[in-house]
């Protein structure tokens, strides 16, 4: 996918005042937040549940070596065949490959954020291949000129039923029905045959189950059913972080992941993949291949980002997060909006090349409080701030302001003579309606906002007045 | 009990009535209240724009001027919290400081937060009169846990009605350095709050976080509201609201 990262603040702000996105971002407000927290509550003691939670990710992410070689056996065993990338075009290349070999023109795909991360549908087009996506949202937006997702569950939650609507009737050249039903008919129709054709399904992998060798998948529409069983060929691509020891695991991961995506106690459709299709079996793909990418994940786990290798991708971060639903997700500039995003898109592609996103948040910790697997994501943030500091990746301005203000704040009697002329000043400027409307040098703050005069006195002038 | 006064650097330089107060509240509770002269800020902006070193450094200093007390109290669960919640780990790798560290977060709370479950006042001297609607303020509510704390103070006030706003619970926006590097959305949150809180009809907009405050006011006036008031929670209990 394309990086456009750097560009967050200028896209950030023109996304405020789009109409559109923002009752599709109001949409998140009252489905996903209000429904989440229903099902929290009627679930009972959800806190403990994600202490389980998360010490089964840690307990994967301490030995990953280990589980990984144990999925490669168990699904080898089962007559899978485990490929190993590097990064993203070593990912590209292995699914290729297996397309070509065994003659593959389409390919029907379930959502898969990796396959977004590593830009397969750019490598299937460029080798001859047809990749159709079939999930609704996912479909939505390749047709739309491959638009890029905004959000990692809710694909098109910055579209309206209007927007589809337009949209279909232009692309399938069928009269204009607004009605998501009909909507929703009219891509079946088209996905169906598609589904049927395709020699090769590709689909995701929420988790790898080491003791089974198999992939799981989570989905609503049933559509990765489909890409999963009825194609010849099965490949499955992941990050290698998805592992989980067992099946015990996986299915206690699953009562966290639907309740904190959507609120769901169960997603529609729970789908465990372990081999190809077996001898006496009626159906199945022939072939399963099972592509694992690393793209900086090791990295990861050796470093101070370690903690967010434990996500499980239900978005609830960036759900819960109130720039994500001010601005939307197109406005991260990359694979993973909101909070998430603000750490994996500086890790996995550099942090010069996202240097806004660690500072795009104001630290308010509503995604660390609802993370199902508690990744401590302001800290995280935190953290990458500390390493722009460190490589002088903060801009002149910001890091003169920060060194003169600590030099100040250090030297008490200095520090007192600078607020006192600060509180005259600001009195000054505020004038007698005791509001600054412009602000010297914070512009940020006065374009949309008065800043509130102080009374001219610092409360240790007056103190020590009073004391006197 | 001798208690510090953490006056926070936006008290002293935006809103001294705020920590003249919180004095008055503690002395209410029968504290003995001392406010080391040369506290300057707790380091926080520093910490959140990654600035490690300045943050230990103010860390030290706070450490030095505030361990000799009983109990630490300042009127901000952002500097609360960031006196409880992050000091200690800027010292995991100093077990000599981390110890000392780790006592003065231990004895350091949030004004609200103090009253209720330390001094367990039963009564408050303020004489507000109106209806009140209340904002949570981040740090206090997710590192400190301040949500009750404030509300049952504001109960022990007869002339006071509280009335909840929607998203009461939702970042305003300011997020410290974020308001000025990201203005339009910071303005936008700060507006989204205005609009929960204009929605219940408030007298006045009550928090317990300066920064907020002037976030809050500073786009309520920017809307064109001069009548909603704008208070610390302190300003309200103490009845020192000018």
């Amino acid at each position: 996918m394309e990086l456009r990262a750097n560009e967050f603040r200028a896209r950030a702000a023109a996304n405020l005042g789009d109409a559109k996105l923002q009752r599709g971002l109001g949409l998140i407000k009252v489905k996903a937040v209000v429904n989440r927290a229903s099902a929290v509550a009627e679930f009972g003691d959800f806190e403990a549940l994600r202490e389980t939670g998360k010490a089964i990710r840690d307990r994967a992410l301490a030995d990953l070596d280990l589980y990984l070689e144990r999925f490669e056996r168990e699904a080898a065993a089962r007559g899978a065949v485990v490929h190993w990338a590097e990064n993203a075009s070593e990912a590209c290349r292995i699914v290729v490959d297996i397309a070509r070999e065994n003659g593959v023109k389409t390919v029907a795909k379930s959502k898969s954020m990796v396959s977004e991360e590593v830009g397969l549908n750019d490598a299937l087009i460029a080798a001859g291949v047809t990749p159709v996506e079939t999930d609704l949202g996912e479909y939505i937006l390749q047709i739309n000129d491959a638009e890029p997702p905004s959000h990692i569950v809710m694909p098109v939650i910055h579209k309206t039923a209007e927007d589809v609507a337009d949209l279909f009737h232009a692309k399938h050249g069928t009269p204009r029905k607004t009605d998501p039903a009909l909507l929703t008919r009219e891509a079946r129709e088209i996905l169906r045959p598609k589904f049927l054709s395709a020699e090769m399904g590709v689909s995701g992998a929420n988790f790898l189950v080491a003791e089974t060798g198999s992939t799981l998948i989570v989905t609503n529409e049933g559509n990765g059913r489909l890409c999963t069983t009825l194609t010849r060929i099965h490949v499955a691509l992941t990050g290698i972080e998805k592992v989980v020891p067992t099946l015990e695991d996986a299915a206690t991961l699953l009562r966290l992941l639907p309740r904190s995506a959507t609120g769901q106690a169960i997603t529609n459709y729970v789908s465990l993949h372990t081999g190809p299709k077996h001898i006496e079996e009626t159906d199945g793909p022939r072939q399963f291949h099972i592509v694992l990418v690393d793209n900086g994940r090791s990295k990861l786990l050796a470093g101070e980002m370690r903690e967010m290798l434990r996500c499980i991708r239900c978005g609830a971060c960036m759900n819960h997060c109130p720039v994500y639903q001010a601005v939307g997700g197109h406005a991260y500039g990359w694979v993973y909006p909101g909070p998430m995003g603000n750490i994996l898109t500086p890790s996995y592609v550099g942090l010069e090349n996202a240097v806004q996103l660690p500072n795009a948040a104001t630290l308010c910790n509503q995604c660390g409080v609802v993370c199902p697997v508690k990744i401590p994501l302001p800290d995280l943030m935190r953290k990458l701030r500390e390493e722009q500091m460190a490589r002088g990746l903060k801009p002149f301005g910001e890091r003169l302001g920060l060194a003169l203000w600590g030099w100040a704040a250090q030297r008490p009697a200095l520090y007192a003579l600078g607020t006192r002329l600060a509180a005259r000043f600001m009195k000054w400027l505020g004038g007698r309606g005791r509001l600054i409307h412009r602000l010297p040098l914070a512009g940020g703050w006065s374009d949309g906002r008065d800043f509130p005069a102080p009374a001219g006195r610092t409360f240790r002038e007056l103190y020590q007045r009073s004391k006197r | 009990m001798r208690v510090a006064l953490f006056v926070t650097c936006l008290a002293d330089l935006m809103k001294p009535g705020v920590a003249f107060a919180a004095i008055r509240l503690l002395e209410h509770g029968g504290c003995t209240v001392e406010v080391p002269r040369t506290q300057t800020c707790c380091g926080q902006p520093a910490y959140n724009s990654g600035d490690r070193a300045t943050a230990i450094a103010l860390a030290k200093k706070a450490l030095a001027e505030f361990e000799g007390f009983d109990y630490v109290v300042a009127p901000s669960g952002s500097c609360g919290g960031m006196v409880r919640a992050h000091y200690p780990e800027l010292f995991r790798d100093d077990p000599a400081t981390l110890k000392r560290i780790e006592g003065l977060a231990s004895r350091t709370y949030e004004l609200t937060d103090f009253l209720v479950n330390v001094l367990k006042l039963d009564s408050v001297p303020g004489d507000f009169k109106g209806t009140v609607t209340y904002h949570d303020s981040c740090s206090g509510l997710r590192e400190l846990n301040v949500k009750a704390q404030p509300r049952a103070l504001l109960a022990k006030l007869p002339g006071v009605t509280l009335t909840e706003m929607n998203e009461a619970e939702t970042c305003c926006g300011f997020g410290g350095t974020f308001s000025l590097k990201f203005g339009e959305v910071s303005t936008q949150l700060a507006d989204n709050k205005c609009g929960n809180a204009c929605a219940t009809g408030a007298d006045a907009i009550v928090g317990g976080d300066l920064g907020c405050l002037l976030n809050i006011e500073g786009r309520l006036r920017r809307r064109g509201d001069l009548k909603t008031r704008v208070l610390h929670i302190a300003e309200v209990l103490a009845g020192r609201s000018e």
